[in-house]
């Protein structure tokens, strides 16, 4: 990974006001990857929109750790059926015209 | 503009109390959270109501007039004229940990013209004035012709009264979405800024039919190239092709040509395939030349002679 992509996560949880530990059970969980460069831990730029989906679900929605666990499957087959959806949609558009 | 009933939207009675009101909001607000309700509309719009009904009904002062004036509420613009005029600047608690609201998808711009009405503009914010906040993801819809999604071009784009110059790449399909990273809402205290969702509406103006990366569609052939085979040049979705039909091709053949379909999505070069039903045209208007040769022909075919 490119340096200027990580962002430092005490950095991170500075900036969200959220705590240390709730990052690194993301990670215990699998649902965020931490890189570790140095002796130091980092986030990707690109997982930032993903963290803080998940830190709304856990600090506004009160959902613990494995709801959230439960919740990301979830929505990941949700988005896996929308696409589905709109696939059939399309097919069927085909044989309607 | 209709009075608002933040009571029935958060399904109370008028004389609950605060953690009646807590107990309500959080329970809705799980049910209804975008977070929970991708690409809900619905639950966007019921979001937003549960949101303002929980900052008046949560906040004793805006309860208390609100309580007050309920249906007469054109009473409560003059009285906040007048509040106006008194008030001082209101400090707001941090939503986190607060208990007092949620931290994302709630700007000025989100309370009803009731509300505004009622209390005036939102003053402050209930965020902390020095955390960055990311801001709103937006969403939008482009309609384009299935003629236009042929070939990667750039277009320009008004979204939020700001000009945003795309590159839609070749292949979009009808209901598909792409994100345009950093092209939402603003970010708020030097957050960074929202994504922009568009999702591509595509209608068909021309002749062939598609399904994903393929083309359909029916071809005229004449009867005798039908019969005896030979060369002829039809029509594709950029040009015109040369092609060999066989002889003997009967009505409602399908024929495939390979790489002449559409092109595929974020894959430069590859193009899916055409295929072509063939639709014998039965000579129509013949010379008596013409019918006494199809009358000699019939009479071969039905004896041998």
């Amino acid at each position: 990974m490119e340096n200027e992509q990580l962002i430092p996560i005490e950095q991170f949880c500075e900036y969200y006001q959220v705590e240390f530990a709730f990052i690194h059970s993301l990670s215990e969980f699998g649902l965020v990857e931490i890189a570790s460069i140095e002796e130091k831990e980092y986030l990707h730029h690109e997982q930032i929109k993903d963290i803080e989906k998940l830190i709304r679900l856990h600090y506004d929605l009160e959902i613990n750790l494995e709801g959230i666990d439960v919740i990301s499957h979830l929505l990941q087959k949700v988005e896996s059926m929308r696409i589905e959806l709109n696939d059939l949609k399309n097919k069927l558009r085909f044989y309607e015209s | 503009m209709e009075f608002i009933d933040y009571y029935k939207i958060l399904e109370l009675n008028k004389n609950a109390i605060d953690s009646d009101i807590k107990k309500a909001y959080r329970k809705m607000a799980r049910k209804y959270h975008p977070d929970l309700n991708p690409n809900d509309t619905v639950s966007k719009i019921k979001f937003q109501q549960i949101n303002e009904a929980n900052e008046v009904l949560s906040d004793p002062e805006k309860r208390k007039k609100y309580d007050q004036y309920g249906k007469d509420w054109k009473n409560a613009q003059e009285a906040n004229q007048y509040q106006k005029e008194r008030t001082s600047q209101q400090t707001w608690k941090n939503a986190r940990g607060s208990g007092q609201g949620f931290t994302d998808n709630f700007s000025e711009h989100d309370f009803s013209d009731f509300f505004e009405s009622m209390f005036g503009g939102h003053s402050g914010g209930r965020r902390d004035s020095q955390v960055k906040y990311r801001g709103q993801d937006a969403n939008a819809q482009l309609h384009l012709d299935l003629k236009d999604v042929y070939t990667t071009h750039k277009q320009t784009l008004i979204v939020n009264n700001k000009n945003i110059r795309l590159t839609i790449p070749a292949g979009v399909e009808h209901g598909q979405t792409i994100r345009i990273p950093g092209h939402g809402g603003e970010g708020v205290n030097g957050g960074p800024n929202g994504d922009l969702y568009i999702t591509f509406s595509i209608t068909n103006s021309t002749r062939f039919k598609r399904e994903g990366n393929n083309l359909y569609t029916d071809t005229e052939l004449d009867l005798y190239t039908a019969i005896l085979g030979g060369e002829i040049t039809i029509d594709t979705f950029d040009g015109k092709v040369k092609m060999m039909v066989r002889p003997e091709t009967q009505n409602g053949a399908k024929v495939k040509l390979k790489g002449k379909g559409f092109p595929v999505y974020k894959k430069e070069g590859e193009f899916g395939d055409l295929i072509i039903t063939w639709q014998i045209k039965i000579p129509t208007h013949i010379s008596e030349k013409e019918k006494d040769l199809f009358k000699e022909l019939s009479r071969v075919v039905a004896y041998g002679k």
